[in-house]
């Protein structure tokens, strides 16, 4: 959408919102996700001025089906009641907008690049207190009650791990590596013990970061109701510890410590035995969205070196993958 | 093959230093970040070129043992897969995960050779 069309259509969203008085001010596009048109801008009214970003589908292909903007809206508020660290949402787009499918939330500065967080010395004293923040937020998420939820889907690790071999087999590539950790993991399906709401998303990356800790949860297109140990496993996939591998969670801190926080927090027991089956699926996961970028670029989906370049890194989960399955 | 000079990899090297010198210091932002992706494609095919021919035919041999069969690498690839979708290998067998370990950590020498688990890997040898 060009510019002027977005700035005039969003100030009649946001007026139809918070009265004629109100208007948009410092309308910014920002790069977003892959799969998302993500712009921020104030809403000035009166004296007040309230800082909003917000985001748009714009249409790309997906690599697993994902909440539809509103449904995520209505987790994240929830989410939001249940005071999780989240962006408060201001608005949800409807059809009288003209925008698509989307909805604003409140704009929380701070830094999500992994490799920024790991290295920066400005964020020394946010990394001594991630892990414990990760353990508690995910408590928080975890206890979320169920009967305050929008409806979702539900995924059990059988349901991903079969999803996960229909997105391997599509792609039409022999995997020696990939079809030894599709066999271990139907090896190791875990039983359901809990159910529970699963962020679906949450590792490094997806945390807005400032020099004290981590301040909101990002992105929860994938939430969905599931095993709690999903989210530790994905949190803890080698690929997002950004070289710093010994470091077990999100390359800042260490899985016991969070597991110790969890449990101060949440005051039940936990069972972990399906943390390696999570961390091994996470793994084959962003090998397989490295080789989904791949063909949309071979395909022409989507034209870009950066897409292509992202097929090569699909070698690094295959080491991966049989690190982690030797160490299990 | 064409014997004239330049070689690929003086070719390739032409081309990465025109993008360093002449064409990186012009861009910024966005522009700037994909050139640098893109000298990081280029340097895995010059690794592709100097490492690639040995890798593959090494791991052709190693899958012709394991398998006890006569192939190309794709076709002997082929049939690991169906043997282990099959459960005719198994992630237990150490032959198998030896023989992949080998193939993974020559992929990463050419794709990601500074990917911390394979600098981990190599440590541990």
């Amino acid at each position: 959408m060009e510019p002027d069309a977005l700035l005039q259509r969003l100030t009649t969203a946001v007026q139809r919102r918070f009265g004629a008085a109100a208007a948009v001010a410092d309308l910014k596009a920002l790069s977003g996700g892959a799969s998302a048109e993500t712009c921020s801008f104030d809403v000035i009214v009166g004296a007040q001025s309230r800082p909003l970003i917000m985001q748009r589908m714009a249409g790309a292909q997906q690599f697993e089906a994902s909440l539809d903007r509103a449904l995520q809206a209505a987790v994240q508020k929830t989410a939001y009641d249940s005071k999780v660290p989240v962006a408060e949402v201001a608005f949800v787009l409807d059809d009288t907008d003209g925008l698509g499918n989307g909805y604003a939330m409140q704009r929380i500065e701070g830094e999500t690049l992994g490799p920024r967080i790991l290295k920066g010395a400005e964020f020394a004293t946010a990394r001594s207190v991630m892990t414990q923040q990760c353990g508690k937020i995910l408590a928080c998420i975890h206890n979320v009650d169920m009967a305050t939820l929008p409806p979702l889907p539900r995924r059990t690790g059988a349901d991903s791990l079969k999803a996960m071999e229909s997105i391997y087999r599509k792609c039409g590539v022999d995997l020696p590596v990939f079809e030894l950790a599709l066999q271990w993991l139907s090896d190791h399906v875990p039983t359901l013990p809990v159910e529970t709401l699963v962020h679906g998303d949450f590792r490094l990356g997806n945390l807005i970061v400032g020099p004290e800790g981590i301040r909101a949860v990002l992105d929860w297109e994938m939430a969905h109701i599931g095993d709690p140990m999903e989210d530790f496993g994905w949190l803890s996939v080698p690929s997002w510890r950004y070289g710093q591998l010994a470091n077990d969670v999100g390359g800042f801190g260490r899985m016991v410590d969070a597991f110790a926080a969890y449990k101060i927090a949440n005051g039940k027991a936990i069972n972990t035995d399906s943390l390696k089956f999570w961390q091994i699926l996470g793994t084959l996961k962003w090998g397989l969205v490295c080789l989904f970028f791949a063909f949309q670029h071979i395909n022409g989906d989507v034209r870009s070196v950066e897409r292509a370049s992202i097929g090569r890194r699909t070698s690094e989960t295959e080491l991966d993958l049989l690190v982690l399955m030797r160490e299990a | 093959m064409p014997d004239n000079r330049p070689t690929s990899v003086e070719l390739l090297d032409a081309v990465q230093g025109f993008l360093k010198d002449d064409v990186l210091p012009k861009l910024a932002g966005a522009d700037a970040y994909h050139l640098r992706v893109a000298q990081n494609a280029l340097a895995i095919l010059g690794r592709e070129i100097a490492l690639g021919p040995a890798l593959d035919a090494a791991e052709q041999e190693r899958l012709m043992t394991l398998l006890g069969a006569v192939g190309t690498r794709d076709e002997l690839n082929a049939m690991l897969c169906a043997h282990i979708r099959d459960r005719k290998r198994s992630y237990k067998d150490p032959y198998v995960t030896a023989h992949l370990l080998q193939t993974a950590m020559g992929k990463m020498s050419i794709d990601n050779p500074k990917y911390a688990t394979c600098v981990q890997e190599l440590k541990r040898r």
